[in-house]
């Protein structure tokens, strides 16, 4: 029988029309076999579009339905649901992309409208060999795995439990609270970070829906939207959290001192340690590298002391498995290393510090117990901060790091209200973008902090007047005045910005998540799914995105943790049914098939000797159709036959 | 030959896996990146659907050349179809010097979904190279004087 093919051209206002002549694609698609009527319209996707094909379903009897207008992978849900609302099966339909990969790479209007004629005749000519196909409706299981316990993550988990559902915090640190721990105030309200984020924490390790997984990492993750298994590896802190109490008897027993990373080097912790004395879970973990038994066999000492017999140096990193619907990706960011920029002497001028050494000298838990003083323990007379370290820098990262003005911004009101130090800013650019954000710079100026308007070009301590013996001295053009300066400080703070977690390759790839340019995580679309990823349940917050400053973390957290929420509620999700089958009567047995298939979906029927598929497992990709000698599987909707047609098409 | 390499549009198949090169694809044109349209995509969901046989037929329906675009190594959406394509890849090029088709027809690149520029390079530069080597007329079917 003939089938009956509706083809509908869009013109996307005039993002398509302006370079496709869309009349005369309506009249080559009249033209082709088996079309029974070609239209063109504005808006396909609008409902009178939508109208259009369901009426021509109805009236005309189409047995077929293209569409050519936008990518698939932006209107292929909208049009097979119309077609569906029509009484025609959705998969019935193909769609053509006449725009991303058509009009909007073309500007000669002639060439343009051929490639769209070719386009539209691959789809009329797949369409014909399309079948009718079930959708599988699959149960979401409501259990969420979060990876990263910063304050996105720390959020997310919140809003998620909040909800009564189950949720999997994983942190890689010894505690959850991410960088917001280690900072001393925030912009531009100056509430202190601990104050708004440790009862947040506490909330966490508290929650009855919330399991926190500290010390541990993500290895494997399996499985599709609504039922994931994920793989978690939790290393061995040698001190039971079942037993632990957090009394802190061992780390102040311990007789081993190392610089704390948590405090940049700048002060000591034990060997047995809490990187901070609020930290979540409150147990502590024992640094193998330095501790006395794991390097010589000796000591034990807090083993003698510890009254609850929690110290295990027995205890060995194990693996678990999490059965789960839905993933919140929340891992945040890597500091730019400021030792890249040589210029600036850090790392061999010992006054010369980062941001983030500066919020935990200002901390007033942090080494110095809040005070800002230079390595010789004096307080500083002047301060220079130098902003857009490692950031819109053409040598590094060309990116705008968000968060760095501001913070330049905080730390210039910190050392005026601490130390009465004169302070210098030597920005590019003051970006003041958000909520009160404005107002706090005018209240920094106001402040008479100086501002220099010019990238600082050197730091160094080679004195040119005896005004800059024993100083450091900012070299700068002061591009607002045009002249070149030399400005001698006791302090160098530098802005350093936001880079890409060193391993988010790694974890792109356990979840299948792609990299934007600059290296971060890329969401399905920048404005209208900003938490979405290219794959079904796996949502990223906060800085993994993009840098980000703590409202805006936030605010992702809560909109990643709605997504999820909204996927769980929906019950149950539909799978593509486009997955493998194979024709027991064409199957030889040859089994190359079952070598091939990456989710062990293909096993072997001994008795009737043929492989089989096994539709829960297997996921689509149609590497064992492409391998098989004898033809004998195939991919629903990806055919032989259908690809062969648009082949044909396009090379005729 | 110098008014072939101007006159001649090569008619390019190109095979784009679903999570990457074809995502890769339109995000050349949503960042109106302009490339000859010469390549004409089918949307496969893996690179290692592409069974060698589809790239031969192309070439004998009249492809002038075929372009197989999928994740990077280690970056497939089904874990590791993409090694497979670069094995049967290896095959496909000894087939073709069998036939005597030259080598630089069936390209397979690796495009990710954020390489919109990529693409578009890797599409001109096909394109520019099939200008060079002209028509392929396997089955004979096309005019060659122009």
């Amino acid at each position: 029988m003939a089938e009956k093919i509706g083809v509908y051209i869009c013109h996307c206002g005039t993002n398509i029309a302006a370079t496709v002549d869309c009349k005369s694609v309506v009249e080559y698609a009249s033209g082709l076999p088996d079309v029974t009527v070609a239209r063109e319209y504005q808006y396909m996707c609008s409902d009178p579009g939508q109208e259009l094909i369901k009426k021509d379903i109805k009236e005309l009897g189409l047995t077929r339905v293209v569409v050519a207008s936008c990518s698939p992978l932006m209107h292929e849900p909208t049009f097979r649901r119309a077609v569906e609302e029509a009484g025609l099966n959705q998969f019935l339909f193909q769609m053509a992309n006449i725009r991303e990969q058509c009009s909007w790479i073309s500007e000669n209007k002639e060439m343009a409208t051929e490639r769209a004629k070719a386009i539209v005749a691959a789809a009329v000519k797949r369409v014909g060999f399309h079948e009718p196909l079930e959708v599988k409706k699959v149960p979401v299981n409501p259990n969420v795995l979060i990876v990263g316990g910063g304050i996105t993550g720390i959020e997310s988990a919140l809003q998620i439990a909040d909800s009564g559902k189950k949720v999997y915090l994983v942190e890689k640190e010894p505690t959850i609270g991410g960088y917001m721990a280690r900072f001393d105030k925030t912009f531009p309200t100056l509430d202190c970070a601990a104050c708004i984020l440790t009862p947040k924490m506490v909330s966490v390790a508290q929650h009855p829906n919330i399991e926190l997984l500290s010390y541990s990492d993500v290895t494997g993750f399996s499985g599709y939207v609504g039922n994931f298994t994920a793989r978690i590896r939790k290393r061995a802190r040698y001190v039971r959290e079942d037993k632990c109490n957090g009394c802190g008897l061992c780390t102040e027993k311990c007789p081993i001192s190392v610089p704390s990373e948590f405090d940049c080097g700048l002060g000591k912790r034990k060997a047995i340690y809490r990187p901070f004395p609020q930290a979540v879970p409150n147990v502590p973990v024992i640094d193998r590298d330095h501790c006395l038994f794991f390097t010589k066999g000796i000591c034990k000492v807090c083993v003698k002391f510890c009254p609850r017999g929690a110290i295990d140096f027995d205890q060995k990193e194990e693996y678990v498995d999490l059965q789960v619907g839905t993933a919140i990706i929340a891992t945040g960011f890597d500091l730019f290393d400021a030792a890249r920029v040589k210029q600036y002497g850090y790392g061999r001028l010992p006054n010369v510090i980062t941001s983030l050494e500066f919020e935990r000298l200002s901390h007033a838990s942090g080494p110095t117990g809040g005070k800002i003083v230079l390595k010789n323990g004096q307080m500083p007379a002047s301060v220079a901060i130098l902003h857009c370290i490692g950031s819109r820098d053409t040598n590094f990262n060309e990116y705008c790091s968000r968060v760095c003005c501001m913070y330049s911004l905080k730390i210039a009101h910190l050392v005026h209200e601490k130390t009465g130090a004169k302070v210098y800013n030597c920005y590019i650019d003051i970006r003041a973008f958000g909520k009160g954000y404005e107002e706090f710079y005018k209240r920094i100026l106001e402040e008479e902090t100086i501002f220099i308007r010019g990238k600082a070009a050197e730091v160094t301590d080679f004195a040119q007047s005896p005004a800059e013996k024993g100083k450091l001295v900012v070299a700068v053009e002061d591009t607002l005045l045009g002249i070149p300066r030399r400005i001698p400080v006791d302090m160098v703070v530098l802005s350093v910005g936001f880079e890409p977690r060193k391993d988010t390759t790694e974890l792109g790839r356990i979840f299948s998540i792609s990299r934007s340019k600059d290296g971060f995580f890329l969401e399905r679309h920048p404005k209208l799914a900003p938490v979405s990823t290219a794959s079904d349940g796996i949502f990223i917050a906060g800085a993994c995105q993009g840098p980000k400053d703590i409202p805006d973390s936030v605010a992702q957290g809560a909109a990643a943790a709605a997504n999820a929420l909204s996927l769980i509620d929906r019950k149950e999700v539909t799978l593509e049914p486009t997955i493998a089958f194979i024709d027991e009567k064409q199957c030889s047995g040859c089994k190359i098939c079952i070598g091939l298939c990456p989710y062990n979906a293909i096993s072997f029927d001994e008795t009737k000797k043929v492989s089989i598929v096994n539709d829960a497992l297997c996921k689509g990709c149609g590497v064992c159709v492409a391998a098989c000698p004898s033809s004998a599987i195939k991919q629903r909707n990806f055919t032989d036959d259908q690809i062969l047609a648009e082949v044909e098409a396009i090379c005729a | 030959m110098s008014k072939l390499k101007s006159n001649f549009e090569p008619r390019i198949v190109g095979f784009l896996c679903k999570w990457c090169a074809y995502t890769g694809a339109d995000l050349a044109g949503t960042s109106r990146i302009k490339y000859p349209p010469n390549v004409n995509p089918i949307r496969v969901m893996c690179s290692g659907r592409v069974d060698p046989v589809l790239v031969i037929k192309a070439l004998a329906s009249g492809a002038d050349g075929v372009l197989i675009a999928g994740c990077h190594p280690g970056d497939c959406h089904y874990t590791n179809g993409n090694v497979k394509t670069i094995r049967r890849f290896r095959v496909l090029q000894k087939m073709l010097d069998q036939f005597g088709i030259e080598r630089d027809r069936v390209r397979l690149e690796w495009v990710s979904a954020s390489e919109g520029e990529k693409y578009a390079r890797v599409v001109e530069s096909m394109t520019e190279n099939l200008r060079t080597l002209g028509p392929l007329n396997w089955n004979g079917k096309k005019e060659v004087s122009s």
